[in-house]
């Protein structure tokens, strides 16, 4: 281990389970796992809510989850909705797994400031 | 009419039990083992013999064989085959009617396959290679007392594989300090921490003493992070009224998840433990202390597929298999094989998976794969790769040697996770680049460079002792 090592200090942080860790997601980042969900075929979802209760299991719903949904610009378009909507709440995108019968994916896309 | 005569004396096991032409019943149960016989016994004959001593024969006919229909009872060697690239071994298929067992039992299943026939003479080494439960017994049998699916949703994580760790220094630590560990570990971005398997109730920590600190850890990380954790509290005792004991106070403390060793504790005990645990809303983590003791030598024994189908059946929410890729033995393809069979719901023969037979599993919850021994953050990307995302990642040295602490540690291993997941979820292979991965990942964490740098020489490279038969 090398002289100069300086041991830094880990601060806790609230956090939002998956990708919660890296850097919030870019536009052409979410596309990439929206992509991933529908190759997956799975159903894109679109949940949100206000940061005192984010913990809690159940998440409101934006509109219903978007069953044959195939284009990624579409859901683009209903998360910017969902967060205009409810300018306060976290919101983030969740695959519905029909097989699995459990999400697949669920990552925050926006997360309140 | 009577249409068999008693006629004392000792014959050929062949001429009952090597049945050739024998077709399978669905509802047989059907197990291949390797054998090695003695020098000058012929393959049917040694087939033919473990077929009988592991069903309804023994070494000399007896009078009351005619009070039953053995043609019934008996388990039947069907099929001899070689053994890739070994002239002195072969395997045998051995087709047990089902009646054979109580419902439910592994514990007779492998009294049964196991018992005596492992001592017999006439065979030098003898080895459980798989068995083929049928769906009418996996039927009878608990399983897992929650599954892949219900545990998710219950801890609320999706997309990813679950993260762990073992507390270390595995004995010694008082209570309060254990719980220390615990929650730098949590509050730093794993999902859960564990007891070491020996950690039972010794005298330095009591049981009731850990479990109240290391709650007390889990809470606290829980409330500042946002995200549910749990620790593998090992309700692993002397006794199963100790046993309970210790899982009613975890379950009064609030803990999600609960441990035991299935194998030292037993069967009979893992059973009891997780019906319990299905009656009670707790995740049971199985460790498997004393596996290689019965699974490693590749001649004799009890492959570990077979060892964790049967714990599939008896019950558990998470079993470890080891990693391929760190300090603990472990054959790739073999891997995957076993780990198809305690994740899915029907697992075709393969037999360059190790796997002899088509397992249907019918709707019998799956169980985590869990991946534990000498993990640091360089092997991730090979982990998601092997694993992906139903599975436990467990560092226990790969957390708590970063070296800026714990914390700092958990969050180094769950960038690190994050990053591979997202970059596979893109498409990239994420072993042929796992370097730049990381190398990303770690410009927006310091703690992953830290650890990238501290264990950037550590390989586990050595052969694997138990390889798949291969010519």
């Amino acid at each position: 281990m090398s002289d100069h090592l300086i041991i830094g200090d880990h601060a806790t942080v609230g956090r939002h389970e998956t990708f919660s860790y890296l850097p919030p997601l870019s536009r052409e980042e979410i596309v990439e796992q929206i992509l991933f969900i529908l190759d997956n075929g799975w159903n894109a979802s679109i949940e949100h809510e206000h940061p005192s209760r984010a913990f809690e299991y159940y998440w409101p719903m934006w509109k219903l989850p978007f069953f044959g949904v195939d284009d990624p610009e579409l859901l683009l378009t209903e998360i910017e909705a969902c967060r205009r909507s409810y300018p306060d709440h976290h919101v983030r995108l969740v695959g519905y797994d029909t097989f699995a019968q459990t999400k697949g994916h669920a990552f925050l896309v926006h997360r309140a400031s | 009419m009577s249409t068999k005569t008693y006629d004392a004396g000792v014959k050929d096991y062949a001429l009952t039990y090597w049945t050739p032409d024998y077709v399978p019943l669905d509802s047989d149960l059907l197990a291949c083992f390797k054998v090695t016989a003695q020098a000058n016994v012929p393959r049917e004959e040694a087939a033919a013999a473990v077929a009988a001593e592991s069903s309804t024969g023994t070494w000399t006919t007896v009078w009351s064989d005619l009070l039953t229909d053995l043609d019934y009872y008996k388990g039947r060697a069907y099929r001899i085959e070689d053994v890739p690239g070994d002239n002195e071994s072969f395997y045998a298929f051995v087709a047990y009617p089902i009646d054979l067992f109580e419902e439910g039992s592994i514990v007779n299943v492998l009294t049964s396959l196991v018992g005596n026939v492992f001592g017999f003479k006439a065979v030098r080494h003898l080895r459980l290679e798989d068995i083929r439960f049928p769906l009418h017994y996996v039927k009878t049998c608990g399983g897992p007392p929650n599954g892949i699916q219900v545990e998710r949703d219950r801890m609320d994580k999706y997309g990813r594989p679950f993260l762990g760790a073992t507390v270390k220094p595995k004995l010694g630590l008082s209570a309060k300090n254990y719980g220390r560990a615990v929650y730098e570990m949590l509050r730093g971005g794993l999902d859960f921490t564990k007891d070491d398997e020996n950690v039972n109730s010794q005298p330095f920590m009591r049981w009731q003493n850990r479990f109240e600190f290391v709650m007390e850890a889990v809470r606290k990380a829980q409330e500042e992070t946002g995200e549910r954790k749990g620790h593998y509290l090992n309700v692993t005792a002397p006794t199963c009224e100790e046993m309970f004991k210790r899982a009613e106070f975890a379950k009064e403390l609030g803990a999600p998840i609960i441990m035991h060793d299935f194998l030292t504790g037993g069967f009979t005990a893992n059973t009891s433990l997780a019906n319990w645990c299905r009656d009670n809303g707790m995740l049971l983590h199985i460790h498997r202390a004393m596996h290689a003791v019965i699974d490693r030598h590749p001649k004799h024994g009890i492959h570990f597929r077979v060892l964790a189908k049967c714990l599939r059946l008896s019950g558990g929410d998470h079993l470890h298999t080891g990693t391929v890729v760190g300090k603990l033995e472990g054959d790739r393809r073999s891997t995957l094989g076993f780990v198809d069979a305690i994740r899915e719901s029907f697992v075709p023969e393969d037999r360059s998976r190790g796997l002899f037979f088509d397992q249907d599993w019918g709707g019998m919850p799956g169980l985590l794969a869990v991946a534990s021994g000498g993990i640091h953050v360089w092997h991730i990307p090979a982990l998601v790769a092997i694993f992906g995302d139903d599975a436990v990642f467990q560092f226990g040295g790969g957390t708590q040697g970063h070296p800026w602490g714990n914390a700092a540690g958990a969050a180094a291993n769950r960038v690190a996770t994050e990053a591979c997941i997202k970059a596979r979820n893109e498409g990239v292979e994420v072993e042929q680049h796992a370097r730049e991965i990381l190398t990303e990942a770690a410009r927006h964490s310091p703690e992953l460079a830290a650890a990238m740098e501290t264990w950037k020489e550590i390989k586990f490279e050595f052969d694997t002792v138990d390889k798949l038969d291969a010519a």
